[in-house]
């Protein structure tokens, strides 16, 4: 009998869960459902009074390509180039740095270390116009090898995730290594990078993403040069006052063709980004 | 092998911590101490010739910028610049020309190059004294002396820390570093939209922008603390609510007897893995005025006029905690899925045996548990809130406006404050008195949350 209640009561608060899972779901999907419709409405102003739209098109998706005033094809292969590029560089700094600190000592480590959590106390974007007057110097103001540049400048002060998961790899390993005759370079790359290909994806999903998200950078350094443009910067100025209402449902079009490889990116190397996260800062 | 490494490692270790850079020239011989005036000496006198050249070519290098523009540079970090653009009557000509005159944006910046020249420099210097030393107790010990060749294969080895940590650090003093002495020192000046080069010089003002900011009655003083009070607010609302928000959405969907865990938790990170800008401006474009929330409640018949929920300062810092909770909340879901898979089964088995209720076992189990380690976590995400550019500036641009403030919106942090200062009014000096602000308060908040939390142990004890 009791036994029988016990098992009605823990039915009842699963229904329970699982009506609520169903109203967050619903919730949390409703504004990405939203842009989807709006991707594909016909009527084309910013502002309509109701989510579900009256009538429904692909012209959006064929603006979006077409278009001689917004190049979106050309910002898609801008941001696609500074994303490799930034994906390559910024992997192999954070990752040498988060090696350095977690398995060689050397004088100046712990200085390092504190000035990099120094570094990383002011606004990201505090410093914006210094930086550009400096690529202004080099002459590389307005082209995508300075973005390249800046993003992964940005990894040598944030390894501080990559070096927590080093430090969780046994020293042993090394030492054993080290005994066969491995010099450490041969450690690095022949024993602990095998080791960490979880923090490797998970650093290269990172800066490979960020690119696609970050406004405030691109946006300074390319000015208004706007065949230099990428995704983040060319979408946001579809919304601008002057033509979110001829084109917000452009943008739209443009938002579900950057959100969709990027969330099936993101869905895909899930497991090594929880790893990723909680491998280093928890434990 | 690795024995004798280690073994030399540690001697060498104690060697360093006694020696610095007073004694070695105290005890050094007379090619160590000349190595104080002309580098590389010491490694050329034991043979090292390549080593020994390299540090003599720093030094002739370093003096021939010095002499040709290295003072000069630093002079002008010092002046500003003096000459102001404008006519001058040219002798020659009998007519007034236009003067370039002196640009201070430039003349800060070659400044803050040339000093952290010099700080590169002081480091090979400090390296060639310690190399000097280095080669002398190995001749003293008669122990081999390393070829250059040797030198170079130990960059792979014992060395390799330079190896990898070469480009890194270039790129973080030429784009991290010395942009942020710039903004820093420009906190200590008066570069406004009054005062742009080339038009106009701007001066050193020592304190005095702190000091506007900090004790004045002026409306830049009267809009930072209000902005940061909000910034606060806003910190606390917004980390909390994800916080608890991301716990209970991880329990409820890692519950015993829940199916398609794996479904549920996609669905809510699939909000995460839409960039921040286009869910912000999506949802920024359902709350307007006249937009499709509002049109469909009143088409329901549930409000009969539109509500203002970016429009109305109350309104609109509600709504940013809302729309920040919704985006936040399967971050926190995410990491704290896998701390909760790890809390041993016993523990609620036995609180089950001794009556507890559910929602007690919560709190005397799952929270304290989990508290404890996420605490780092919570402390990154506090700060990370208090810089929380995106959700502000996508989805209220800091307003609605606010006409008593200096150029700074009821929504506005402290840094979209800063951005809006430096992107469209140009004043620079006061945008990075406010960067350096936030600066403070981070730094002081992660080191008394960090003090006061247990996972304040040495990294050493853990590895």
């Amino acid at each position: 009998m009791s036994t029988m209640s016990m098992k009605a009561r823990k039915k009842a608060s699963n229904t329970l869960v699982y009506i609520i899972l169903t109203v967050l779901g619903i919730i949390w999907l409703f504004p990405i459902i939203w842009i989807v419709l709006t991707s594909f409405r016909a009527e084309g102003t910013a502002n309509v009074p109701y989510f579900i739209p009256k009538t429904y098109t692909i012209q959006n998706y064929v603006k979006l390509f077409t278009s001689d005033i917004f190049n979106f094809k050309r910002w898609f292969l801008n941001t696609f180039i500074v994303a490799t590029g930034s994906c390559l560089l910024s992997t192999f700094i954070n990752v040498s740095v988060a090696y350095v600190m977690s398995r060689l000592r050397f004088r100046l480590r712990r200085t390092y270390m504190n000035v990099a959590l120094v570094l990383g106390m002011f606004p990201g974007f505090m410093s914006m116009i210094a930086i550009y007057y400096v690529l202004k110097a080099f002459g590389l103001t307005q082209s995508l090898v300075a973005l390249i540049l800046v993003y992964s400048a940005g990894a040598a002060t944030t390894f501080y995730i990559a070096k927590g998961f080093f430090d969780t790899i046994s020293r042993e390993i090394d030492e054993a290594a080290r005994i066969d005759g491995a010099n450490n370079a041969q450690v690095f790359t022949k024993i602990i990078l095998p080791l960490s290909k979880p923090i490797l994806v998970y650093t290269a999903l990172q800066a490979f993403i960020s690119p696609w998200m970050d406004f405030i950078m691109a946006k300074m350094i390319m000015g208004d040069n706007y065949d230099k443009y990428t995704v983040a910067i060319g979408l946001w100025y579809m919304t601008e006052k002057e033509n979110i209402e001829q084109y917000f449902t452009t943008f739209a079009a443009g938002s579900v063709c950057i959100a969709i490889p990027i969330t099936i990116l993101f869905i895909w190397l899930q497991k090594y980004y929880v790893s990723g996260v909680t491998g280093g800062s928890i434990k | 092998m690795s024995q004798i490494a280690i073994n030399k490692k540690g001697k060498t270790k104690k060697m360093k911590s006694r020696e610095n850079i007073v004694t070695i020239f105290k005890n050094g011989d007379l090619f160590t101490r000349l190595s104080f005036l002309i580098m590389g000496l010491g490694n050329i006198a034991r043979k090292q010739f390549v080593k020994g050249l390299i540090y003599l070519g720093c030094e002739i290098g370093f003096i021939y910028f010095l002499a040709t523009v290295g003072i000069e540079k630093l002079q002008g970090l010092i002046t500003l610049g003096t000459q102001t653009q404008g006519w001058v009557l040219d002798e020659t000509l009998g007519i007034e020309v236009l003067s370039q005159g002196d640009n201070s944006m430039l003349f800060l910046l070659y400044g803050v190059c040339t000093l952290v020249a010099v700080a590169v420099f002081l480091v090979v210097y400090i390296s060639n004294i310690y190399s000097a030393k280095h080669v002398q107790d190995l001749a003293d010990q008669n122990v081999h002396i390393p070829t250059f060749k040797e030198d170079l294969k130990d960059l792979m080895d014992n060395k390799f820390h330079l190896t990898l940590m070469t480009i890194p650090l270039l790129m973080v003093t030429i784009f991290t570093v010395l942009p942020l002495i710039y903004m820093v020192l420009i906190a200590f000046t008066n570069y406004d939209k009054d005062h742009q080069p080339p038009g106009a010089l701007f001066h050193w003002v020592g304190l005095a922008n702190f000091k506007d900011m900090l004790f004045s009655a002026s409306s830049f003083s009267h809009t930072f603390f209000p902005v940061l009070g909000w910034t606060l607010i806003w910190a606390v609302f917004a980390t909390v609510t994800c916080y608890f928000g991301g716990i209970v959405l991880a329990i409820l969907i890692n519950k015993e007897g829940i199916k398609l865990k794996k479904m549920w938790r996609t669905i809510f990170v699939i909000t995460m893995a839409v960039p921040q800008f286009i869910t912000l401006l999506v949802v920024r474009q359902m709350l307007m005025d006249y937009g499709p929330l509002n049109g469909e409640l009143i088409g329901w018949g549930i409000i009969s006029e539109y509500i203002p929920f970016l429009t109305k300062p109350m309104y609109a810092r509600i709504v940013v905690i809302i729309v920040n909770f919704w985006l936040g909340v399967p971050y926190t879901m995410l990491i704290t899925s896998s701390i909760l898979m790890n809390i041993p089964k016993e523990l609620y088995e036995a609180a089950q045996i001794d009556g507890a209720s559910p929602i007690k076992a919560f709190i005397k189990i799952t929270m304290p548990y989990v508290f404890f380690v996420t605490a780092p976590y919570l402390i990154t995400q506090f700060i990370g809130n208090i810089n929380n550019f995106n959700v502000i500036y996508f989805l209220t641009k800091g307003e609605p406006l606010a006409t008593d403030y200096y150029f700074a919106g009821k929504t506005d942090l402290l840094v979209t404050w800063l951005y809006k200062l430096t992107v469209n009014y140009k004043d620079y000096s006061r945008a990075s008195v406010i960067g350096i602000a936030v600066f403070v308060i981070s730094v002081v908040i992660s080191l008394v949350t960090f003090n006061l939390t247990s996972s304040a142990k040495s990294e050493e004890d853990f590895q």
